[in-house]
């Protein structure tokens, strides 16, 4: 228990800290998914081909290949490439990307792909008649998505991100590789000064449990909300 | 675009899959035993037993897999006591480490998809069993467990595929599997991109055909011929 004390004597307050880092890059990546999902679903679920192709190329892309690769290419290809299009703009100097941007980035675009399929398979489940319905009434395509089709599609979509948050939650873990103090980077470090490492990781694993537990009964809430009368 | 390095960079990164695929291969095998094991203590009537499975199952499926490999990797040699008994031979290296951490992690989720599949069997079928007098063994072995295999062949495809990405991790304890390589390479010659297209390339080669594998299985398999 003196290893978790408060202050200059124990790693309490860093694991605390480093606890805050993991929720908010967490619910950065989960935003940033959020964007590439309304990107891709309208892509998938276009009537064009071509337009399928790039949505699909995106989703099984990001699916088929492990977490750990896209963290290294956003890591070593990220200043690489945002120097590359300062250049193009007549900037030389060299651009260091911080830890939390390339991180969020780079779980982001993994949470989106899990987001994008979701919500297509959401929307994809929304019956056929709704969509007319909604247009023999004469409420505008805005109205028509905004007011019919998405509280009806959050329902449906809830049970399933709550799964996406549940993995990027645990992906972020791997953001540690980078040198981003979240929880297993300040472990990393705990354990490597304390020589404790089993204490010190089991405690990540407590805090990461503590973590899915809490968002679960959250998203139970939210769930029932949106269920309203179903 | 460097494609002198992809064209060099292929035969390592090739020779760095089959660590990928042993690892895969075996986790997955142990992975399929334990899994086998738990979901049927997940079906026993008695609170504890039942308890304890799933204890097993939240724990190891509530948190990372990274840090699942550094408890057992890094945090299980700590203990004095286990350095001295035979087990110190397996722990100690950290192939075999991943391979223990895989197991335990793929073990949670099969047990999972193993038992949605025995509890999605209709009571009818064992009952029709049970009427003709087959024992319950045979009810088991010859009934229970083919249509729970059938049933969890699409879940369990996609947790292959999960479990061939986990294996990534097994570069954060220093064995050399295709991530592995990849970043050495990448680090060694700062080109990511080229790196990440020739690494993901075979990855995604491999999804394909597990995919594939799995759809042949399950049409094979199906009930409505």
């Amino acid at each position: 228990m003196e290893l978790l004390a408060f202050g200059k004597t124990g790693w309490g307050d860093e694991l605390f800290y480093a606890t805050l880092m993991t929720v908010a890059v967490s619910i950065t990546a989960m935003l940033v998914g959020f964007f590439f999902a309304l990107i891709f679903t309208p892509l998938k679920l276009s009537k064009y081909k071509t337009l399928n192709l790039v949505g699909n190329f995106y989703t099984t892309v990001i699916r088929g290949v492990p977490e750990l690769l896209v963290i290294y290419l956003f890591f070593f290809g990220g200043s690489g490439a945002i120097m590359y299009v300062a250049s193009i703009f007549g900037y030389y100097e060299y651009i260091e990307i911080n830890a939390f941007i390339t991180g969020s980035m780079a779980i982001g675009i993994i949470s989106g792909a899990y987001s994008t399929e979701v919500f297509r398979g959401a929307i994809q489940s929304i019956d056929k008649g709704q969509f007319e319905a909604a247009k023999v009434l004469g409420i505008n395509k805005f109205g028509q998505f905004y007011k019919i089709i998405l509280p009806q599609m959050l329902r449906l979509a809830i049970p399933n991100l709550s799964n996406v948050w549940q993995i990027t939650l645990k992906d972020t873990s791997l953001i540690s590789v980078t040198g981003l103090v979240e929880i297993m980077r300040q472990s990393y470090i705990a354990a490597g000064s304390t020589r404790d490492p089993l204490f010190f990781y089991s405690f990540a694993a407590v805090l990461y449990l503590l973590l899915t537990y809490v968002s679960m009964k959250l998203i139970n809430k939210l769930e029932i909300r949106y269920s309203r009368g179903f | 675009m460097d494609f002198d390095l992809m064209i060099t960079s292929f035969p390592k990164l090739l020779g760095a899959t089959v660590v990928t695929l042993k690892l895969l291969s075996a986790s997955l095998f142990f992975g399929l035993f334990i899994g086998l094991f738990f979901a049927i203590l997940r079906l026993n009537k008695n609170v504890f037993i039942n308890k304890f499975a799933y204890s097993y199952s939240y724990i190891f499926r509530g948190t990372p897999l990274l840090v699942q490999i550094f408890i057992i990797y890094f945090g299980l040699g700590q203990i004095e006591y286990l350095r001295s008994t035979f087990l110190w031979v397996i722990l100690k290296e950290p192939y075999w480490c991943a391979i223990i951490a895989f197991t335990l992690n793929t073990g949670a989720y099969t047990s999972e998809i193993l038992r949605s599949a025995f509890q999605t069997i209709k009571p009818g079928i064992i009952e029709a069993g049970k009427s003709l007098g087959i024992s319950n063994k045979i009810i088991f072995y010859k009934i229970q467990i083919p249509i729970a295999i059938r049933q969890s062949l699409p879940a369990y495809g996609n947790e292959i595929i999960l479990m061939m990405k986990g294996t990534s991790l097994a570069s954060t304890v220093t064995l050399m599997d295709l991530t592995g390589v990849a970043k050495y390479i990448i680090s060694t010659t700062f080109k990511p991109i080229e790196v990440f297209i020739v690494a993901g390339g075979i990855y995604l080669f491999m999804t394909f055909i597990i995919h594939n594998v799995i759809k042949y299985l399950e049409k094979k398999y199906s009930f409505q011929q």
